[in-house]
């Protein structure tokens, strides 16, 4: 349809200053976290009230115009890439913390709270969000729900999912949709809200979520180990969990990772080494003071050169935080930063880490790898210039053997960060026919018309 | 004005702006995008702006020079870039564009421009005369006839608004201090040779600063030498779409200064030194210049990291108890990243308790002539500020640059938190005299 009609229909209900249609405005909403991917919208829309999403949304499905919602746009998939001449539906004035329910143990707040927040305003009650992706003081909740997101504390705690207790949806056709709630047990027909977790935007937009908390860990221990050898560190993560100790954080960096990661943050992080393994046991204090001193017996057994105790809390908080900037600290290195997310069984981890690396050879591309150990999710970081065709052609090539493998593994090509458009051209070597089908089927049920994100995860 | 005729983002090492890979790790940080919540207005969304001009994709516009004036230029994007963008590089070039283009000309602004950063803010001595009006002017009792009059609100631009944020003149300014007094003290076996930039706002509103600083120095075997030949620093004109000027005042400091033939040049305003130390960049491409300038950065030191890395020495007297909060100037904490060597004096000084200021590097809103151009912004972060401030319970901000000890004197009295706003090397300076008064 036309912009213009389109527009004045917005504008019908809209503020000025809810409505964006600048050239300069169209351009910086253009791309999310992800390399290379851009896309002009027609518009950006700001509501700051889940009727306003519906009355967008229900505008949009009657004139089958392209809706894509964002948070912070901080996606590493393209997931929040703006179909071309669409609507960008940005959520970030939907930031309020609803209700902080500490008899049930549940928090209430609308999409574009920052998951920072989430955390922060339950541990002043003394309660815990454990997940924890690492843009997490800038990504929004809402983002984190429709992408499912993981985070340093996978291992121990679970994802995004283990958390989410109900949503507010609003359907492609604007209808407001509930599910689940603050119960524990509820079995009340088809459980809903799981379908729009993970669902990129692509089945309905979430106005509101039920977050579950826990109690918040009376105590914390972080160690670092060095290691000389890659294989090395990985055989211990292994031994870790064949001791039945279940770390909250078990995260690696590679050699080129920590030496970006130092620079930026000069925390004294050794650049002298293939890998450093970050590790956190939290809980009863007694238990941690156990566990730490366990892991540390095993990861010296385990070939690791040095094992280091952090002092104090603070400094294990600026080992964890240091540790997510890695992605970003990488691209000191090189102006492109193609940032992948393969999953693998726990026990194929050695394995395909040292794929990672011949990958990185074979087709001369430069890879720094860091990633979630404990949990299997690697984050192999392809180095390059998009300006140059030729090194592209071969970071593709790499990509495309590291999914592969995985899939051949048993794994997945994402663990946390989504298909988007950056990897639905390998969705269906993992999905196979009929998982594609299925999902074909789900859009169609939830978004007849095709107007919510449509390009994402499959044609 | 840059007359090259070349549009500077276009012509911009690109690997500068590329540095960007829109990963929004600064959007947290930047006080202008937690204040609107638009992308335009975040870091992230200036660059991508300016990528898009450099790649023809995007016209220069007023939309995009109003944000450039709308950006704060603190600098907190950089301390929170784990990518390590070199964002103020990519601000003053896409000022000194705006600038190029006139795209936010109009008469009123072009003749207060002229007249500050062509004209008053040029050259050292138009600042003194001017100094020594207005201080005829605070004296006299005209001042307050002004103020009763009602006149300052005829004032064009928004003008009569700044009146109060209009610092109070000293008597002396800095080169009488140090001809009349200070330049004896020097010991007379020195461990080290500096040299002190007297800066402008602080020449003649804080001449006091700079004295204490020289005093500082002197009580850690320093003999301090004060250039007569020095300007402004050029940051006003840096910042401002300026680069010619700001490139001809380096040179003429360079010229002032020898910093080859000293241990340090010592700068104690933290936006001065932020922009003095990248004079390297600055005079990158100048063949004369750019050797000299690369010595020049090298051997620049904010007071404070310097007294530090000279490991100062303890005052040996008591001060009376009293509680201190410590603002950190965005340009010594984001520029520099100077953060831990002011706190280290403060605690150094006798009888002092630093109290943590929360939020103490989130800019105050002064940045350099902003709480003009922009006052609703400014004001706003000011009042965030004052509350902060008014939690501490501490009576006295200790602050490393001129702007925010302006800026924060107005927020005391607009918000009604009775503070003193200091200088930490003042408190350190005061202690070094206390000993002495033992003494005899």
């Amino acid at each position: 349809m036309d912009n213009l009609a389109l527009i004045k229909g917005l504008a019908s209900f809209l503020r000025e200053d809810q409505l964006l249609t600048s050239d300069e405005d169209l351009s910086v909403y253009a791309f999310d976290g992800t390399a290379m991917l851009h896309n002009r919208p027609a518009c950006v829309v700001l509501p700051e009230r889940g009727e306003e999403v519906a009355q967008i949304l229900a505008l949009c499905n009657k004139k089958a115009v392209p809706v894509v919602a964002r948070g912070s746009g901080t996606g590493l998939a393209g997931g929040a890439v703006p179909s071309e001449g669409g609507v960008v539906l940005c959520l970030v004035r939907l930031n309020k913390i609803i209700e902080l329910d500490a008899a049930n143990l549940v928090m209430v707040c609308e999409p574009g709270v920052l998951t920072q927040k989430v955390a922060d305003e339950a541990l002043a009650a003394g309660l815990f969000y454990p997940p924890d992706p690492g843009s997490i003081k800038i990504s929004t909740i809402g983002g984190n729900v429709a992408n499912n997101s993981g985070g340093l504390r996978g291992l121990k705690y679970g994802v995004t999912r283990d958390y989410v207790m109900g949503l507010e949806v609003v359907l492609a056709d604007g209808q407001i949709l509930e599910t689940g709630n603050k119960c524990v047990k509820d079995v009340a027909g088809f459980a809903l809200k799981d379908l729009f977790i993970g669902s990129e935007g692509m089945l309905g937009v979430i106005t509101k979520v039920i977050l579950k908390l826990v109690p918040a860990p009376a105590s914390k221990k972080t160690l670092l180990g060095l290691y000389d050898d890659m294989t090395q560190a990985a055989e211990t993560v292994s031994a870790i969990i064949e001791n039945k100790i279940i770390p909250c954080t078990l995260e690696f960096l590679d050699r080129t990772t920590i030496e970006c990661v130092e620079s930026y943050a000069k925390i004294g992080l050794p650049t002298d080494c293939e890998a450093v393994l970050l590790m956190e046991v939290d809980g009863h204090p007694a238990e941690v003071d156990e566990q730490a001193a366990q892991i540390e017996k095993i990861a010296r057994q385990g070939g690791a050169r040095e094992v280091r105790l952090a002092a104090t809390v603070e400094e294990g908080l600026r080992l964890a935080s240091a540790r997510r900037t890695a992605f970003s600290a990488l691209a000191r290195l090189a102006p492109t930063v193609v940032l992948e997310d393969v999953t693998v069984p726990r026990s194929e981890l050695a394995r395909m880490v040292a794929y990672v690396q011949g990958v990185g050879e074979r087709h001369q591309v430069k890879v720094g790898t860091f990633g979630h150990m404990g949990d299997g999710n690697l984050h192999p970081t392809f180095l390059c210039d998009e300006r140059n065709k030729e090194e592209m052609a071969r970071v593709e090539k790499a990509m495309e053997e590291v999914f592969s493998f995985a899939v051949e593994l048993g794994g997945t090509i994402t663990g946390e960060h989504g298909v988007g458009l950056a990897k639905k051209s390998f969705l269906p070597k993992q999905l196979g026919p009929v998982g594609m089908d299925v999902l074909k089927r789900v859009k169609i049920a939830f978004d007849p018309v095709g107007i919510l994100n449509p390009g994402n995860m499959f044609d | 004005m840059n007359d090259n005729g070349l549009n500077l983002l276009e012509n911009l090492d690109y690997s500068v702006v590329q540095q960007c890979m829109h990963c929004g790790m600064c959007l947290p940080a930047c006080p202008t995008y937690d204040a609107t919540l638009l992308e335009r207005s975040s870091p992230r969304g200036r660059i991508a702006m300016m990528r898009a001009i450099a790649d023809g994709d995007l016209q220069a516009s007023k939309v995009f020079a109003e944000e450039m004036y709308f950006c704060l230029g603190c600098l907190a994007c950089q301390t929170a870039c784990p990518a390590g963008v070199d964002y103020a590089t990519l601000f003053e070039n896409a000022r000194a564009e705006v600038e190029r283009q006139g795209l936010l000309n109009s008469p009123v602004r072009d003749f207060v421009r002229r007249w500050t950063l062509g004209w008053l803010f040029a050259k050292r001595s138009r600042l003194h005369r001017l100094g020594r009006s207005l201080r005829f002017f605070q004296r006299s009792g005209l001042q307050t006839l002004v103020r009763k009059s009602g006149l300052l609100r005829l004032m064009p631009w928004g003008l009569g608004a700044l009146e109060p944020l209009t610092p109070e003149i000293n008597e002396r300014f800095t080169d009488q201090l140090y001809r009349q007094d200070l330049k004896k003290k020097n010991p007379s076996a020195a461990k080290y040779q500096v040299a002190l930039l007297a800066g402008c706002i602080q020449d003649i509103a804080f001449a006091e600063v700079n004295a204490d600083t020289i005093c500082a120095l002197q009580h850690n075997h320093c003999e301090v030498l004060l250039p007569e030949a020095q300007e402004c620093c050029g940051s006003l004109h840096g910042h401002n779409g300026e680069l010619d000027t700001a490139k001809r005042l380096a040179r003429i400091n360079i010229d002032a200064f020898n910093a080859e033939d000293l241990d340090a040049v010592i700068v104690n305003s933290g936006g001065c030194g932020s922009h003095i130390k990248h004079y390297e960049h600055l005079l990158a491409d100048d063949a004369e210049y750019a050797e000299r300038a690369k010595e020049w950065s090298r051997k620049v030191r904010d007071i404070h990291e310097f007294l530090v890395e000279i490991e100062l020495r303890t005052p040996e007297c008591k001060l009376p108890a009293q509680q201190v909060t410590y603002h950190e100037s965005c340009h010594l904490k984001h520029g520099q990243k100077v953060s831990d060597a002011p706190r280290e004096v403060l605690r150094a000084v006798p009888g002092l308790q630093l109290i943590e200021l929360t939020e103490a590097d989130w800019c105050c809103g002064s940045a350099g002539i902003y709480n003009i151009t922009q006052p609703e912004m400014s004001m706003q972060l000011l009042d965030r500020k004052m509350s902060h401030v008014r939690a501490t319970g501490a009576k006295i901000v200790a602050t490393g640059n001129p702007g925010c000890a302006i800026q924060i004197a107005h927020g005391g009295q607009r918000a009604d938190v009775p503070v003193q706003v200091v200088h930490p090397v003042s408190l350190l300076a005061a202690a070094y005299r206390a000993e002495k008064q033992g003494e005899s």
